[in-house]
């Protein structure tokens, strides 16, 4: 199982994915520099949370155009796996490896809280293998700009496809599921080819081992093992 | 006005300085100062950097122990957790700029103290905070309120510091002078600390960060000064924050110290280039020259005065080995941060400043630091409060109106509204966050834990300075205790009125008297510290608020509690307090405000003793694991305590009231040193108390039923309680 991490000026996520994916795996994933535009060959990229250049102009928009990324859309194309975590699906947005847009929480402010995430039904892929339609996760978020946002047609057609991956759903009765008015619930969405995910949740936050919840641990598991078959 | 003009004491005066300060600047130079040079003086010589009016009282601080690495006087203290690691951490206040620029003000505070912790070569990994606001339906504070939290969290959240905990209260001597204080807590190796102080002459001074502007000019003296209605004018002086640059910047400068090319290094924080400069050269016993033409700016034209004066922040000014230069380069240059050679250590004891090729300041660095004027400031204590009766206070409500008035109010409500737009999971090693007793968060990859909290009650500081002084001490000792952790060391941040004034003077030497005499008692020594003064507004003090920040280290982050009830069946104990106990003490508490609508009185006394051993105690207890949930006892009393561990927990609780006395006493009175535990095994906990000889007394048990039960009263359900306890301040920003 070989992985690697981007690291953009900004990336404050870097280490603790680095440190959740060397406890399920065993193994280091390798660390890249955005300014490096060459990939050795990986299972999986992963592109972690943070404020990549300080969400200057638009979150992910710079980061987007870094040499690493040029790298990480040739993966893409050729197949390869890719997660993207609260920035870093930002960032896949930017770069139009997936599609749609996050813009500012609902609530206008940055809101840190757990979620309870439910796996929707998808197209086959191998980043949920492991997880059966239905599960529910308790995750946390950390974000001010997860607010998933696209017209009726192209959420239509997400649905459809089966290209939504994780929803929102009731966590504590008193509170809404939703924490950043997401369009239809969704945290989560996949490629069309489900092989490129993004995800506002943090599940590099959610290990268990001191942490509230193990959630996200059984998220990470499925994803690395899906993608070392 | 040119750096040439010939300066009087009018030109003094404006920027803060008294006529003696003025004559003590002619005498020491011998002549008549320049522009620039006034502008160091009056910088150095402010409040805010010289502490001329409260350091005859802080010498008084015990700031000594065995696990003191480095006390008060560095960027940051020092203190050792074992096997080779050491905390380094601090608290500072923001007050002024905050309340002008809430947002601005408050994000560059957090921004300020995280440099001063990786300054000292630690990376940090928790920040706290202490806020005040003025009452709650005063016009500006949802404005201060909103503004404030969302700049602890653009700073925090951006550079990727956890925001673990802290405290907010509300009351109308805040109206016009708001307190934003941050504490940052970092983790260094303890043989790889760095300080300050110069090293050898001809050594060259290297400029780092960001570029320098006119934000924040002479924000050190604004700092010092008053707050009048044409305050908010001074906008300009509140310096701009940028957290990707501090994140880059502290980045940079760890990794440069880990490649040992770094001798000294300081940050640019109050007074900026002036301070940095000044106290690497006096620190070092050395003297300092620098190009000013060689620093790089950010706007054209400015003048000698402004670039060291100017508060533009992510600077740094460090001392490198010359053979590590280009090391040391390619490091700023991969993060893509301005590195200038800007001068040089000299071994004269001057500071030399060119600019344009001529010299715009030549000063001796003596009278700077040395010289500082240090007063010795009369004061009159006022007379202390009466003792104010139950009888006085108690009023005839059922008691669960008085807990829904209570739970609602705006000190002991919920802050959730506030602490979850911080983030307080990122870096992945918080054990527990905001909301519950002190912060965890795990040593990485380790099985320690460092508990870390801020406290203080100015209303019992105000009644009682020195009983207050004490008791913010022994409050986040017990914060730090009802963890499991033991208490190591604080750092403490000093927020006060004008000290020209005797009675607020009295209130400083009765605070740091009291907290002192607390901090030798429990074995927790100052480290590090900061002091805001003239907290006032056209005249008006603000309630004395000499804020604790204090930390605690456990061997195990495993066996920690937290204060929420687990299981159903556990006895429940009140630690402190005898089976006799059938009244409390309500003067000055917030029943008294509250309920009771009086404010004042006598608060209740501390026994520093009791404090030591009740502490001592409930980390024996949660050690053994004999208790599974602990709450300390502050403000609001038993009762409220109680509420939290329902509202925190998966259980409920039947507790029975004395048969005779104050019901309201017994469930608000604020009397000090308790704690409430709920136990695995009674017996065995009667066992321990009898071993200590300390008294606690069965108040009941938890029950399956998420609820709260005291006596024969109807109960009171989780949700019912969750949502007075939630909803005032969503409901106050909307």
């Amino acid at each position: 199982m070989r992985s690697a991490i981007l690291i953009f000026p900004g990336s404050n996520c870097d280490r603790d994915m680095m440190v959740a994916v060397e406890r399920i795996t065993g193994r280091r994933p390798a660390l890249v520099w955005h300014k490096e535009s060459q990939l050795d060959p990986v299972d999986i990229v992963i592109i972690p949370g943070g404020f990549s250049f300080g969400d200057y102009l638009r979150c992910g928009a710079l980061a987007a155009r870094a040499p690493a990324m040029e790298a990480v859309i040739d993966h893409a194309s050729r197949g390869g796996a890719v997660l993207g975590v609260c920035n870093g699906f930002q960032i896949l947005l930017e770069t139009g490896l997936l599609p749609g847009t996050l813009v500012r929480n609902s609530g206008l402010k940055f809101v840190c809280r757990e979620t309870r995430l439910a796996v929707q039904e998808t197209i086959e892929t191998p980043l949920l293998s492991d997880l059966a339609t239905g599960t529910e996760l308790v995750i946390p978020v950390a974000h001010n700009e997860g607010n998933y946002f696209a017209d009726a047609a192209l959420l239509d057609s997400l649905e459809q496809g089966g290209q939504v991956a994780l929803r929102y759903v009731e966590n504590d009765p008193a509170r809404a599921a939703n924490p950043n008015g997401s369009a239809r619930d969704i945290a989560g969405i996949l490629s069309a080819n489900g092989r490129v995910m993004g995800m506002m949740p943090h599940p590099e936050r959610a290990m268990g081992n001191g942490h509230a919840s193990e959630d996200g641990r059984k998220f990470l598991t499925s994803v690395l093992e899906g993608v070392a078959r | 006005m040119s750096n040439a003009s010939e300066m009087s004491f009018s030109d003094a005066e404006q920027m803060g300085l008294s006529f003696e300060e003025w004559q003590l600047i002619l005498t020491r130079l011998g002549r008549t100062p320049n522009l620039c040079e006034l502008g160091i003086f009056s910088a150095m010589w402010s409040e805010h950097c010289s502490y001329k009016s409260s350091k005859k009282w802080l010498k008084t601080l015990p700031t000594e122990g065995a696990q003191v690495i480095q006390g008060p006087g560095e960027n940051a203290g020092v203190v050792d957790i074992g096997d080779g690691l050491a905390a380094v951490f601090k608290i500072e206040s923001h007050n002024h700029p905050s309340f002008i620029e809430p947002y601005q003000g408050a994000a560059t505070g957090v921004g300020g103290i995280l440099r001063d912790v990786f300054t000292m070569g630690a990376r940090p990994i928790a920040l706290l905070n202490a806020l005040r606001f003025g009452d709650i339906a005063h016009e500006k504070t949802p404005h201060l309120l909103s503004g404030v939290v969302a700049g602890i969290g653009g700073y925090g959240n951006c550079i990727g510091i956890p925001t673990v905990g802290g405290e907010v209260n509300f009351h109308s001597s805040y109206n016009g002078n708001i307190l934003v204080n941050a504490m940052a807590v970092g983790l260094a190796h303890s043989d790889r600390i760095f300080y300050s102080a110069a090293t050898g002459a001809g050594n060259p001074v290297i400029y780092v960060g960001a570029k320098t502007g006119r934000d924040g000019i002479h924000g050190a003296t604004m700092a010092s000064a008053e707050f009048s209605d044409e305050t908010e004018s001074k906008r300009p002086t509140v310096q701009v924050g940028d957290p990707f640059t501090g994140k880059l910047l502290m980045e940079a400068c760890l990794e440069l110290m880990a490649a040992d090319a770094v001798l000294s290094i300081q940050d640019m924080g109050a007074a900026g280039l002036t301070s940095s400069s000044v106290e690497m050269a006096s620190k070092g016993g050395l003297g300092m020259e620098i190009d000013l033409d060689l620093v790089p700016v950010r706007e054209e034209a400015m003048s000698a005065y402004e670039i060291m004066l100017s508060e533009s922040q992510e600077r740094m000014l460090m001392v490198i080995k010359p053979e590590q230069a280009e090391t040391a380069r390619a490091i700023f240059e991969k993060w893509d941060l301005d590195f200038m050679p800007i001068g040089k250590v000299t071994d004269t004891q001057r500071l030399v400043l060119l600019k344009d090729a001529q010299i715009a300041c030549d000063i001796p660095l003596a009278p700077l630091v040395d010289d500082a004027p240090e007063y010795d400031r009369p004061y009159r204590p006022e007379e202390l409060q009466p003792v104010l009766s139950t009888a006085q206070l108690e009023k005839d409500i059922p008691l669960d109106e008085v807990l829904e008035k209570m739970l609602s109010s705006a000190d002991l409500s919920s802050r959730r509204w506030i602490y979850e737009q911080y983030d307080s999971d990122v870096m992945a090693d918080t054990i527990s966050g905001p909301g519950g007793n002190a912060a965890m968060v795990r040593i990485h990859n380790t099985d320690k834990g460092l508990a870390v909290c801020t406290d203080c009650t100015p209303r019992y500081v105000e009644a009682d300075p020195f009983e207050g002084g004490k008791q913010a001490v022994c409050e986040a000792y017990r914060n730090i205790s009802a963890t499991g952790a033991k208490p190591l060391a604080v750092t403490n941040n000093l927020n006060f009125g004008n000290p020209e004034k005797q009675d607020i003077m009295a209130q400083i030497v009765g605070a740091v008297t009291g907290m002192g005499k607390a901090c030798k008692a429990l074995d927790t020594p100052v480290v590090s510290g900061n002091v805001s003064l003239y907290n006032e507004t056209d005249g008006m003090a603000i309630q004395p608020c000499p804020v604790i920040g204090m930390i605690g280290i456990i061997d195990d982050w495993r066996t920690t509690i937290g204060a929420g009830l687990q299981q159903a069946g556990q006895a429940l104990y009140v630690v402190g307090q005898s089976d006799k106990t059938n009244d409390g003490w309500l003067g000055c508490s917030v029943y008294a405000r509250e309920i009771a609508r009086r404010e004042g009185g006598a608060p209740p006394s501390v026994d520093l003793e009791a404090e030591a051993k009740n502490g001592q105690l409930v980390r024996e207890a949660i050690a053994k694991g004999i208790a599974s949930s602990v709450q300390d006892i502050s403000d609001g009393g038993l009762l409220i305590a109680m509420a939290e561990m329902v509202m925190a927990g998966q259980c409920g609780a039947k507790i029975t009231p004395p048969d005779s006395g104050s019901l309201h006493g017994w469930a608000f009175g604020e009397d000090q040193a308790r704690y409430i535990l709920a136990v695995r095994d009674a017996g065995e906990f009667a066992a321990l108390c009898a071993g200590h000889q300390i008294e606690a007394v069965r108040i009941g048990e938890t029950i399956s039923k998420t609820e709260l039960t005291v006596g024969d009263l109807p109960p009171i359900s989780k949700e019912v309680m969750v949502a007075w306890h939630t909803s005032p301040i969503p409901a106050l920003m909307g």
